[in-house]
């Protein structure tokens, strides 16, 4: 169809675009071999995998990855169930104030973390709540709504509402009509949703800080030690551990939502 | 057959059933658990916060007083908070733009020319580092802003050394070295929001009629016109929409200049410091609805702009 080719320069500026993002990355698993320990001294004296060994012996630092496991999946958990709702709810219907609830659904992305975090501080202070790892997994479930959301909505809006009528017109109910109708088609949506969600959870760190009392999260870990360095190879083998953990779930999304992009009855 | 499947329901589907059947109460069902949490809860201590910033600080004491008063609004307006807000929204605007000028190219050529395999190539490049972890990304620019970092190294390398210490002897934008001056903050700000920056570009140029560009090359529009007069009117959405993110996460972050930068405060961090070690909450509230107030005005204008639609 195209028969201009792109110039040099434009190929050069978007090549260049991509390595500036991600070279930073590569030095981080770098440093995590090096064997100096004192200094950031570049290129690295020695490579060892010692820090692998000391950062796996570290209780602090399996106590924290094992929370912000925990606390990802649970809000990821209570994400899917509330995006899904405001999903089906928004997708079709047409009513006074709908613009406003999806605004309401992206401002705890679109206002700064701190402003969340300190809002939501206030929030539990008020309703007497102790901060707690629940007092945490609300705070993430808080901004991870948008995110399934964004996946369901886009889904829902595919998923020709005849469908749904067939089903109570054959004699399904509610429940059948969701489960064997709506799910299949909304699965995956909800799957690439929920991962992003859990990525976004696992490595939130602003809204945290307001909303946890004495629990580390892995985020929270890594930031003191970015403020109190005290072994900076350690800290560099959790940045690549982090790295590991959140890559998977991202490119396990993609596939899905590329996967699914044909659906049953679609209008287009 | 369908008298069996009738008989088999039980109250609570056949509840369900009828609220379907009920497009306004099927709505208000759907809508209650979303909206009581983030509607009620979220938008409620939002404004529990901002209204605080009506109230004040016994200077003395150090207690809240809770009584209506401009006072903490005077104090915001004092000269040193004024350039905490000039600063960050300085920065959040610098950032915009050159996030804007280095998403182009890779967003347009992700749109324009990658297909197949290149394209899913593209676009995962981008989510990638969108996606992993914020602080492993500002830790990953102190390693290499770091005095005895890579950018020394390399520059040393390509003897360019001196250019660099030239550069950090510049009044303002100069420090000791790149992590601790306003460079350093801008290149991290840079980079950490760079994704958000090209997805919504790339959205919106792939939007854009290829038989509008064939038709404008038909007219007999350069390739240079084209692109100013029909690819970049309609890319611009996008543009807007993406600095959205950009210009917002700037103005809110207390990390990135915590870690790389100088002294200087920003925003996010008069916030931090005054609802914590200063106690003084209701500073901190007025502090946070300047953000808001300017992400209230810039979103009213973005929605002008179609940016909504291109998101």
């Amino acid at each position: 169809m195209r028969s201009d080719e792109p110039s040099l320069l434009l190929k050069l500026s978007a090549i260049g675009g991509l390595i500036f993002l991600h070279w930073p990355l590569a030095i981080i698993v770098v440093y995590a071999f090096t064997t100096e320990d004192k200094s950031y001294q570049f290129p690295p004296p020695g490579l060892t995998l010692h820090w692998f060994s000391v950062a796996w012996a570290r209780p602090d630092i399996w106590a924290a990855l094992t929370l912000s496991f925990n606390v990802a999946l649970v809000a990821t958990g209570l994400a899917l169930v509330l995006g899904t709702l405001a999903a089906a709810a928004l997708s079709r219907a047409q009513f006074w104030g709908r613009d406003n609830v999806s605004l309401l659904l992206i401002l705890p992305i679109a206002l700064p973390g701190i402003i969340t975090g300190i809002a939501l501080r206030s929030a539990f202070n008020l309703m007497d709540l102790p901060y707690s790892v629940f007092t945490i997994v609300l705070g993430h479930a808080t901004f991870c709504i948008v995110v399934v959301y964004n996946n369901a909505v886009a889904r829902f809006r595919r998923l020709s509402p005849s469908l749904v009528e067939a089903s109570f017109d054959l004699g399904a109910d509610a429940f059948q009509t969701f489960r064997y109708v709506v799910l299949p088609n909304i699965g995956t949506a909800l799957l690439a949703g929920g991962m992003l969600a859990f990525a976004l959870s696992f490595d939130e760190v602003i809204v945290t800080t307001f909303t946890a009392g004495q629990q580390t999260t892995l985020p929270i870990w890594m930031l003191n030690e970015l403020v109190r360095p005290r072994e900076r190879p350690v800290t560099n083998v959790v940045a690549v551990l982090v790295m590991a953990v959140t890559f998977f779930p991202i490119l396990a999304a993609y596939w899905l939502t590329r996967e699914g992009e044909h659906v049953a009855g679609g209008s287009r | 057959m369908s008298d069996l499947a009738l008989r088999r329901r039980g109250p609570l589907s056949s509840l369900l059933d009828a609220v379907y059947r009920r497009p306004r109460l099927f709505l208000a069902v759907l809508l209650a658990a979303p909206l009581l949490w983030l509607g009620v809860v979220y938008l409620g201590s939002l404004f529990a916060l901002l209204a605080q910033s009506f109230f004040s600080l016994d200077d003395f004491s150090g207690v809240i007083v809770r009584e209506f008063t401009l006072s903490t609004w005077v104090q915001l307006m004092a000269p040193a908070n004024l350039d905490v807000i000039i600063r960050t929204v300085l920065m959040s605007a610098l950032v915009t733009v050159a996030d804007a000028i280095m998403a182009f190219p890779i967003a347009y050529y992700a749109a324009r020319y990658a297909r197949g395999p290149m394209k899913a190539a593209f676009y995962l490049l981008v989510m990638m580092p969108l996606w992993s972890s914020y602080l492993v990304k500002v830790y990953a620019w102190k390693l290499i802003l770091a005095r005895e970092g890579i950018d020394t190294w390399v520059l040393d390398k390509i003897g360019l050394k001196p250019l660099l210490d030239w550069y950090l002897s510049l009044p303002v934008i100069g420090g000791p070295s790149l992590s601790a001056s306003y460079t350093g903050t801008f290149i991290v700000f840079c980079y950490v929001w760079l994704p958000y920056m090209i997805l919504p570009v790339q959205a919106a140029l792939e939007r854009v009629p290829g038989n509008l560009i064939e038709a404008s090359a038909d007219l007999g529009a350069s390739q240079g016109a084209t692109f100013r007069h029909v690819i970049l009117p309609l890319a611009f959405p996008g543009v807007v929409a993406g600095s959205i993110f950009t210009f917002s996460l700037t103005l809110g972050d207390y990390i990135i200049p915590q870690i790389v930068g100088g002294s200087q405060y920003y925003l996010g961090q008069a916030v931090y410091a005054q609802q914590g070690t200063a106690g003084n909450i209701p500073l901190a509230a007025a502090f946070s609805v300047v953000p808001i107030l300017i992400m209230g005005v810039y979103l009213t204008f973005a929605r002008k702009l179609g940016a909504f639609d291109a998101l």
